[in-house]
């Protein structure tokens, strides 16, 4: 059996595109737009995603069977916040500074939809090897797309990526200005709209 | 009271809960269709917002904070690490008993936001509004007309939406992005409008 047929891998990649957290089944867009501006803050927050979503994943399956059904919210919600506690007592030790820029979003991942939603409809009724793949691909799904919007916002908007100048002085010079209206978030609702157009347009066509 | 009214007016307008920090869209995505469930989904947060931003702020400050446990004898105690859990466990038990309340009392507003609570316990903008009054160091009085007017906001922003979406209903939009993709144009295009506030609250 090839590596592309295998139920793992597909539970994996289903997320990534065809059935993309955000740009398909609307999900967690919540948190996203307001940690792009730049691309280092978008990465960090989508591994913290991808951390929390996986293991909230794991945890849930293996509790799966157990979890009587009537408090199930509330048990998924603690594991998810006690996850969240712990991404955020970790970048506030390494990365202070990152955390400080992403504020209040860390947090948020705990009301994101997309953390819940997997629980509920996936990890509960579904074996913890398949979770963890379906958490890591709707981790990297969402994580696609945080990134795709802060490339675009970073480099139109401040000229730079990760923080290294990309657009040569001599543009600059030769009167090129930055877009200050990418910094804003009107900017970022407008990329998603145009990403989600872009995607069913070429998801369409095959 | 400049001050409260300046929160007042930057939470509805140039700092929209939904529209400069882009809390709570999936509901608003999903909910915006028709003009009476948004209004109705709208009154529920801005209650909501209202009774558990300064619930938490009490907790917060007499619990959570550092040093907040002074009272108790132990000034040196940190627990604010604690805060997601917390006001999360929070949130769920207040639209719990505030459904609770509202079906022992009032039939006809039970009919008209019942169905819309549960729904609230996950939408990101009650925790957020938590989260932003405890990095902002509001005091007491500034959280409760943060709360309500990060609903009013709210409320604003997904009845000005469902509006817009009854009359794109007859637009001829591009195949691939009608639905999903222009609403969340559309909102770019509304986040604008809002910004232009910002010089209000000054």
């Amino acid at each position: 059996m090839k590596l592309q047929r295998t139920k793992a891998f597909q539970t994996l990649a289903r997320p990534i595109w065809g059935d993309n957290p955000i740009n398909i089944q609307m999900l967690g867009i919540c948190s996203a737009l307001a940690v792009t501006v730049q691309l280092n803050t978008a990465v960090v927050m989508a591994l913290s995603m991808t951390f929390v979503i996986s293991f909230s994943n794991l945890i849930v399956s293996l509790l799966r069977k157990i979890i009587p059904r009537n408090i199930r919210i509330i048990v998924e919600l603690s594991i998810i916040s006690s996850l969240v506690i712990l991404t955020d007592e970790f970048l506030k030790a390494y990365y202070y500074d990152i955390s400080k820029q992403l504020s209040v979003f860390v947090g948020l991942i705990i009301t994101n939809c997309i953390v819940l939603g997997r629980a509920e409809s996936f990890a509960l009724s579904n074996p913890p090897h398949l979770a963890l793949m379906d958490g890591v691909g709707n981790g990297m799904g969402y994580g696609a797309v945080l990134v795709a919007v802060a490339f675009f916002r970073e480099l139109l908007g401040f000229g730079t990526l990760f923080g290294f100048q990309i657009i040569p002085d001599g543009f600059y010079a030769a009167g090129y200005k930055d877009a200050g209206f990418m910094l804003l978030a009107p900017a970022a609702f407008i990329l998603i709209g145009l990403f989600v157009w872009l995607q069913k347009y070429l998801s369409g066509k095959s | 009271m400049e001050n409260l009214a300046g929160i007042f007016i930057n939470s509805v307008f140039a700092g929209n809960i939904l529209l400069a920090y882009f809390l709570g869209m999936c509901s608003f995505v999903a909910i915006s269709k028709n003009i009476e469930t948004a209004a109705g989904l709208g009154f529920a947060v801005i209650f909501v917002l209202t009774v558990t931003a300064p619930v938490n702020w009490l907790i917060f400050q007499f619990l959570l904070a550092p040093g907040a446990l002074a009272w108790a004898g132990l000034p040196n105690v940190d627990l604010s690490f604690l805060k997601f859990i917390t006001f999360i466990a929070v949130i769920a038990a207040m639209v719990q008993a505030i459904e609770m309340i509202i079906d022992r009392f009032s039939a006809s507003l039970y009919a008209g936001l019942g169905v819309f609570l549960p729904l609230i316990a996950v939408n990101c903008a009650i925790l957020g509004v938590s989260l932003f009054m405890v990095e902002r160091n509001y005091d007491f009085m500034e959280t409760v007309v943060y709360g309500f007017g990060a609903g009013v906001g709210w409320f604003m922003a997904i009845v000005a939406m469902a509006a817009i979406r009854i009359k794109l209903r007859y637009a001829d939009s591009p195949r691939g992005l009608e639905g999903y993709g222009l609403t969340m144009i559309v909102t770019g295009l509304m986040a604008m409008a809002f910004m232009m506030f910002s010089g209000m609250a000054g």
